[in-house]
């Protein structure tokens, strides 16, 4: 309990310090890289701590002290909303904070509130949660540090907050830790909301116009998923008088209150799938791109969009095979297909890697809606492969554009000569999302498996289309890094060495988790799915195909080697590439037949006209929109 | 067990290359007739291909060697993985990262014409890739397995329960082996309005390992042909072999009678068969199971 209190209550310390030190100072730095330090020693020794003990433990079982603590935190978070809303002129989003506070206060003051079950529960999955969000979100806090500096010396029209920044980062953590390890569903609201008001003031960190619109946009469509979430506590408790989430999963979708678990069920995965920008919610997470590299980081691989398919995986028993579960699926399965053919359109790379972040989220939002054993496996072991790979991916580009001035994948062109480092751990990230024998694919090809196995067609064909079009961009961005042009400068390495160990870390992590990943699977995933599914353990990705992997693993490795054997010693000549006309020697200009020089200038392909934004936004978000005013009404009406 | 999958592995490493040089002749062969031309010797494509690996390359930069090597080993592994009866998800798989190696080795040469061949080059794989995982899906559902050594022992042929698979198979086969109308990123022919795409800045004894990786991967695709026909009676196998030579004989004739398309046209055709052909046999399939 100790370890766990610390997790919660250290990051809002460290927040609060943070905020009273002065900018750029090196205690400042100091701190925050002393504080991330701590933060992951805490949860390898929590990890520690519960696989040598092995089973869940649940505490605070009468607690009237925090439950006033919270309420008030709650009232708080509105009054926070109020301000600004008031201050911005924006008023819906006090009518929406107002829905969402005002029936939980009303539920605790009247003492209709649920006492006698546990407020917080570590088990398997919160370890791997707080493995996620303890060492990928230190990893970006560490590398918040270095950024802060460059990016206030390229963009002095900004006011240099970035204290308050760092605090915001920190208080995110908290925010993380208390949701995963809250049962309570109140309790679990409160960090809820402090992770919505939180990404509010990171996405409009630099104040501009644009900002502060995104920052509002992301603000009512997870207030409006937090309206659903209160919703949901309210009828649970009035309705099932259950408060927690494995009372609510104990019932069950058969019996006498199976229907009525439903409802709260489905308000429940309404209000994931906002926090999980699936569509038609995907706006606020490709708004998020106006802030600082590491709020994009933060929010969009570890933390934040994490809490919503967190909340669908552990309701995932209740999915199995009904209006719900459909609603689930279809929307997840749908923003994957859709937003990978969306990113197909994208030469930016951070909006690059949004669209893919919200597709990868679809993935595992379709997989947790299947309500299976084998779905709900892919779903964790995507959540994980998911946070190291696009974390890491996240902060090269931030690096890159540090140093070059871009982050279009365009101006990437030949990155592997003019910043051979930073190419590198991009195309180790690169291969992290989509190839074998790496993380992301492994879990894909369980999902698959499970959506055959279930005989979900819909699925089967949205994964394999989207598997198509997500090769298809990685792919493109990978050969901009990797041509060579002659007589290229190399940039000036510009990088901090914070960064450098944030991003080295990541790169490691995604090679060193393929290699891991059964033994994570076997000690964390497997125990705990038995638990949530009542089944007896089975191996998803066959014991024949691991070492196979491992296999291909050690070919890449080795692969400079081979690749000198093959070419059998010849002793090759250097030429220029072909250009129809004379190279210059420089692989950019060539002289024509008339003598005449010429630049010349390779793109990728977009596609604009058939996967742009104008063409595919505004019909995928009317579907996904119809889908889910649909399937909600079929799903709470079935109710009554 | 180990000992039989490791001489299938061997056999497929010795043959195969022999089995892809003698289609390739024959294509060649075959297509001159088609024109009223003699043609080269059947065994013309081993000269070739001893040639190029005599001669010195022409290397625009280091990086692309590293890059066709990882080509050329993926390629192999894949093949390796499904003649010893491996699972054909994973197959799929080392596929796909043997073709990004070549996308990347296209990609370093920064020449506009493998540049431009890249493009299109990602393009055709995102054409068949959706129709290949759906035939490998319909596999698993008609046989109960991924694995390319139970699929060959199935009672009836693969094939009845998926003639629409098969159908959409033909059709992105023609976009695998690159002939036309669908040979967009690099041709055989000699009529390429982008000199040779994708291979354009390869050369030599580098340009050899293109050459016998696509053999390998010719003969992993008609393995994928064959394992349609392939059941646990002996006269499968012989008819299998009958009907791949049938197929490759469809392609060189479609090769020899369509003019290149758009790649536009490529795309949305190549997705409305998948979708038409693999998605409603895939639908009927889960219905049927429904049913059962």
């Amino acid at each position: 309990m100790g370890v766990v209190a610390f997790l919660i209550f250290f990051p809002f310390l460290a927040a609060v310090i943070l905020s009273r030190m002065k900018k750029q100072s090196r205690a400042r730095d100091g701190v925050v890289a002393a504080s991330c330090i701590l933060i992951v020693a805490a949860v390898i020794g929590l990890t520690v701590k519960f696989l040598s003990g092995g089973t869940s433990h649940s505490y605070l079982i009468e607690t009237p002290v925090w439950n006033a603590a919270i309420l008030f935190g709650e009232v708080f978070l509105m009054g926070v909303v109020f301000y600004f809303g008031i201050r911005y002129k924006k008023y819906y989003v006090l009518l929406l904070s107002a829905a969402g506070t005002l029936p939980i206060v009303w539920l605790e003051l009247s003492g209709r509130g649920i006492e006698g079950r546990p407020h917080i529960t570590v088990d398997n999955l919160t370890i791997i949660m707080c493995l996620i969000v303890g060492v990928v979100g230190s990893l970006i806090c560490l590398y918040a540090i270095g950024y802060m500096k460059d990016y206030h010396r390229h963009h002095t029209e900004y006011r240099d907050r970035s204290s308050f920044f760092l605090s915001m980062l920190f208080v995110f953590l908290g925010g993380m830790f208390g949701l995963v390890f809250s049962e309570n569903l109140s309790w679990m609201f409160f960090f809820w909301e402090i992770t919505t008001l939180c990404s509010f003031l990171l996405i409009g960190y630099n104040q501009s116009e644009i900002s502060i619109r995104n920052s509002f946009r992301a603000l009512w469509m997870n207030l409006l998923g937090g309206v659903g979430f209160s919703l949901a506590i309210v009828y649970s408790t009035l309705t099932l008088h259950a408060a927690n989430i494995q009372d609510l999963v104990g019932f069950g979708t058969k019996g006498a209150a199976g229907v009525f678990v439903l409802v709260p069920v489905t308000l429940l995965a309404f209000a994931a799938l906002t926090k999980s920008a699936q569509l038609p919610f995907s706006g606020w997470l490709l708004g998020a791109m106006v802030a600082p590299t590491p709020t994009s980081a933060l929010l969009h691989s570890a933390t934040m969009v994490k809490a919503g398919v967190y909340l669908l995986i552990r309701l995932s028993p209740l999915f199995c095979g009904n209006a719900a579960g459909t609603m689930v699926t279809v929307v997840g399965g749908f923003t994957f297909f859709a937003t990978s053919l969306l990113a197909i359109s994208q030469s930016d790379g951070k909006k690059v890697l949004a669209y893919s972040t919200i597709s990868n989220l679809g993935l595992i939002t379709a997989c947790a809606g299947v309500g299976r054993y084998e779905a709900a496996w892919a779903a964790i072991l995507l959540m994980i492969f998911h946070a190291v790979a696009k974390s890491l991916m996240f902060l090269s580009v931030g690096a890159v554009e540090n140093s070059t001035g871009s982050r279009n994948i365009e101006d990437m062109h030949g990155l592997i000569v003019r910043l051979p480092k930073l190419a590198f751990v991009m195309i180790i990230g690169i291969f992290g999302m989509f190839l074998a024998p790496f993380g992301m694919l492994i879990a894909k090809w369980a999902a698959l498996k499970s959506f055959v196995d279930s005989n979900s067609f819909l699925l089967i064909l949205f994964l394999a289309f989207g598997s198509g079009s997500t090769m298809f961009y990685w792919s493109k961005w990978l050969g901009k890094l990797i041509s060579v042009s002659h007589g290229s400068k190399r940039h000036p390495d510009t990088v901090h060495k914070g960064e450098w160990v944030s991003m080295g870390t990541l790169a490691g992590l995604v090679v060193v988790l393929c290699v891991l990943f059964p033994v994570i699977s076997s000690g964390l995933v497997r125990p705990i799915l038995m638990r949530m599914f009542h089944t007896a353990a089975v191996s998803v990705i066959s014991s024949g195909d691991i070492p196979i992997m491992l296999l291909m693993l050690c070919m890449i490795v080795v692969l400079p080697v081979t690749a000198r054997l093959l070419t059998f010693g010849k002793q090759n000549k250097p030429s220029l590439a072909y250009m129809a006309g004379v190279n210059e020697g420089d692989d950019r200009t060539f002289v024509d037949s008339f003598g005449q020089k010429k630049e010349m200038y390779l793109a990728n392909w977009y596609f604009e006209d058939i996967f742009g934004e104008k063409k595919l936004l505004k019909p995928s978000l009317a579907l996904a929109s119809a889908v889910i005013v649909i399937l909600m009404t079929v799903a709470i009406g079935g109710a009554f | 067990m180990v000992w039989q999958k490791t001489l299938q592995v061997i056999l497929f490493l010795v043959l195969a290359p022999f089995a892809g040089g003698l289609l390739s002749g024959l294509d060649r062969k075959v297509t001159a007739r088609f024109q009223g031309r003699q043609g080269p010797p059947l065994l013309q494509p081993f000269y070739d291909l001893a040639k190029l690996f005599r001669k010195q390359s022409l290397v625009v930069n280091k990086l692309q060697t590293f890059l066709v090597g990882g080509y050329f080993v993926f390629s192999v592994f894949t093949g390796c993985l499904f003649f010893a009866g491996g699972d054909l998800l994973l197959a799929f798989f080392a596929m796909t990262l043997g073709e990004v190696f070549f996308i990347m080795a296209a990609c370093s040469a920064n020449s506009p014409f493998s540049a431009m061949g890249t493009q299109r080059e990602l393009l055709q794989i995102m054409c068949s890739e959706p129709m290949l995982l759906l035939a490998a899906i319909g596999f698993y559902k008609v046989t109960g397995s991924f694995m390319v050594d139970e699929i060959v022992g199935t009672r009836v042929s693969p094939v009845a329960y998926l003639p629409g698979m098969f159908l959409g198979f033909l059709f992105i086969l023609t976009i695998k082996l690159r002939k036309s109308p669908f040979d967009l990123s690099t041709s055989h022919h000699a009529h390429q309005e982008m000199v040779k795409g994708t291979t354009t800045d390869l050369t030599g004894n580098v340009y050899a390992l293109i050459e016998l990786a696509e053999w390998y991967e010719e003969v992993l695709l008609m393995g994928y042909i064959a394992l349609f026909v392939i059941n646990r009676e002996w006269w499968s196998i012989p008819l299998a072999v009958l009907v791949c030579l049938l197929c490759y004989f469809f392609e060189i004739l479609v090769d020899n009678v369509f003019p290149r398309v758009k790649w536009d046209k490529m795309f949305r055709s190549a997705w409305l068969v998948t979708l038409v052909f693999g998605g409603v046999n895939l639908l009927v399939l889960l219905c049927v199971r429904l049913i059962h």
